[in-house]
């Protein structure tokens, strides 16, 4: 188990290294450079040359490529070049944790409706419940987050009242060790609960679709049924013998999912104004802004990456028959 | 083998039905998927017709709006943000003073263009890098699918992005060259060719993954061994007998992933990385007026319903389409 993992943590060094050049061939491809405006007026030709001479620019592709996959290792850009006062790191910093925060919750809200969902459909199946619930996701799944999140915004914070419209991570700043928010405070769930639902619904309906399909296969297993004869509480039954075997088809998407979720934060942080990593990866994009283009990638595939792992580990729990070696 | 499934069979015996008509039958026992497949089939004659493009291509003549009251791009400006229900306007106009209704049907054409071409795009290679890989000598194989394991790890979606502001970038200065026809073409299109591309080129790794497990399996099949005792040669078993078997699950797999491709597009015209304005794509058109949605709710919520109804009918149609192909499944 441990040589596994060790493997998948020695396999994800190429991968992260090929997304590290691709990423600098694909941002450099996009014609027009960082320093062509300056605000909306348009920079002359010497200063341009030498902003690109101070960030080493004009250096030979091979020798940029090279300082570009160094700082990648150590993790430091150095100064974004779209706001020249702060370092990527800096910003990543304070923008990370919010968006994180995000993700997680959403995670959190999908896992958790969604496998009661789907367990409840599946044991019930063929009845009224079972059809709700299987209409109820499929309806989820087909809601883009772009319309769930302006339908909820309408609905709950400005018809109702009742919770706050946007600026989440503005309002309350603390955070703890610079990464966890104050989980006991009112403010944060309030700002907290309209985007992580809007972010986690569509991913609750599919995973309370799987959910059902596979307990539905899991069930009519031979184990199952001797589970029953020994005389075995159906609850007990379902979900210590059924639920964790039928867990495994869940754990595949959830790998996927999570890359979903990253983009899906894209469009939840703009609808919500939330402060998180997601605009300043879109407005690098449009800035040209290298570093934090560099920066914000890769904070999202090691991201990727770690929870591919944790994913392909989880199978070992769920079904104990997978070994890996 | 239970007795449903016993007297099934016998009933396809008397019947000597092929198992695509079989699988197109229990479609129809389907109802949501029925539905799902009618609401598309309605879709695409609203896309075909929704201005006289066919017609005009066929017997010659203008283009102009046909199930569409107006052209998408029709600006007014002194109608602008008219509630649904004036009239003229059945929907409605948004910030601009267009006709939603007219931009929502226009919409049509995006999404469902999206979802045809990247299917197909993906379809193809995916099942060619599948079969060729199940196909191949293990050592091949092992190495064709260690590349697809590797891309699995990439952020596929990151790069869609950076793809896209790349292509982008190069259609507004224009260029010369093959570069310079694409870039028509992508204009011409409303820049949709390189969502196309961009799309369809990334999502075709969990097809090849499928289609080389799903030819692994067919590839021990007696009748494969029949064949290749009768001298068929890799090709004309492939053609003939692989094929044939292994397309109902892909093509199921790839319905199933559509509503992600009309999602993913919207997501890019959303952040202003999908098609050019004023294209009428539903990502857009939400993007374009979200702001306003305490004032003007109907100009969001209009093509926010009409991306939500779409998915969700592809959703039904994927799922009325695996229970058909795999009637294991049925009703789970």
């Amino acid at each position: 188990m441990i040589q596994y993992i060790i493997r998948r943590l020695l396999w994800a060094i190429p991968v992260l290294l090929a997304i590290m050049v691709v990423t600098f061939f694909l941002a450099r491809a996009i014609p027009g450079g960082p320093f062509d405006f300056a605000g909306e007026k348009q920079l002359p030709e010497s200063i341009r040359k030498n902003l690109e001479r101070k960030y080493g620019l004009d250096r030979p592709m091979y020798e940029q490529l090279g300082k570009w996959i160094w700082d990648g290792i150590r993790f430091d850009f150095g100064p974004s070049y779209a706001s020249r006062s702060q370092t990527v790191n800096d910003i990543l910093k304070r923008t990370f944790p919010i968006s994180f925060q995000l993700g997680f919750l959403a995670l959190l809200f999908a896992l958790l409706i969604g496998i009661p969902l789907g367990t409840i459909a599946a044991v019930k199946q063929n009845s009224p419940i079972d059809y709700g619930a299987t209409f109820l996701a499929i309806l989820g799944v087909s809601m883009p987050t772009m319309m769930i999140g302006p339908l909820l915004m309408w609905v709950f914070a400005i018809t109702l009242g009742w919770l706050p419209t946007a600026r989440w991570g503005t309002d309350y700043t603390q955070l703890y060790l610079g990464f966890f928010p104050n989980i006991f405070s009112a403010k944060f769930w309030l700002h907290a609960i309209l985007p992580a639902i809007t972010l986690g619904l569509a991913y609750s309906a599919s995973i309370a679709r799987l959910t059902r399909a596979s307990l539905l296969q899991v069930i009519r297993e031979d184990y199952i049924k001797t589970a029953y004869a020994k005389g075995l509480p159906a609850r007990r039954t379902i979900i210590v013998h059924g639920l964790r075997n039928s867990l495994i088809p869940v754990a595949t998407v959830l790998g996927p999912m999570f890359a979903g979720i990253v983009t899906g934060s894209l469009v939840v942080e703009q609808i919500f104004g939330i402060a998180g990593m997601g605009k300043y990866f879109v407005t690098a994009i449009t800035n040209r802004d290298y570093p934090m283009i560099m920066g914000s990638v890769l904070v999202y595939s090691v991201l990727l990456v770690a929870a591919n792992i944790v994913v392909d580990v989880s199978y070992a729990w769920l079904d104990p028959r997978i070994r890996y070696d | 083998m239970s007795a449903k499934k016993r007297r099934d069979a016998r009933e396809e015996e008397v019947r000597g039905r092929s198992p695509l008509q079989d699988a197109f039958h229990r479609l129809l026992k389907h109802r949501a998927g029925t539905l799902g497949g009618i609401f598309i089939i309605l879709v695409i004659l609203v896309a075909l017709f929704v201005d006289t493009t066919i017609p005009a291509a066929i017997f010659g003549g203008e283009v102009r709006p046909l199930i569409a009251p107006k052209h998408f791009a029709e600006v007014s400006f002194f109608e602008r943000d008219l509630p649904p229900g004036t009239p003229g306007y059945p929907l409605g106009t948004d910030y601009l003073g267009r006709d939603i209704l007219s931009r929502t049907l226009y919409g049509t054409r995006i999404s469902l263009s999206i979802a045809v071409v990247a299917a197909l795009v993906s379809l193809v290679i995916g099942l060619t890098y599948g079969i060729i890989s199940g196909f191949a000598p293990t050592r091949v194989d092992n190495a064709m699918m260690r590349f697809v394991d590797f891309l699995y790890g990439f952020p596929l979606i990151i790069f869609v992005i950076l793809l896209q502001a790349y292509f982008k970038a190069v259609s507004r200065r224009g260029a010369t060259g093959l570069v310079g026809v694409l870039v028509n073409i992508d204009r011409a299109l409303g820049g949709m060719f390189f969502l196309f591309v961009a799309l369809g080129v990334l999502n075709w790794i969990g097809m090849a993954r499928l289609a080389r497990a799903q030819t692994l399996s067919v590839k021990q099949k007696e009748y494969i061994e029949s064949a290749r005792a009768l001298g068929a040669g890799n090709l004309r078993i492939v053609f003939r007998h692989v094929l044939p078997n292994i397309l109902g699950p892909c093509i199921v797999s790839e319905t199933l992933a559509i509503p992600g491709y009309i999602s993913t597009e919207a997501f890019l015209s959303f952040i202003g990385l999908g098609v050019t304005p004023p294209t009428p794509s539903w990502g857009l058109m939400i993007s374009e007026t979200y702001a306003a949605i305490r004032t003007y709710p109907w100009e969001s919520l209009i093509p926010g319903t009409a991306l939500a109804l779409t998915t969700l009918a592809f959703n039904f149609l994927g799922d009325g389409l695996r229970d058909a192909f795999d009637p294991r499944l049925r009703g789970t």
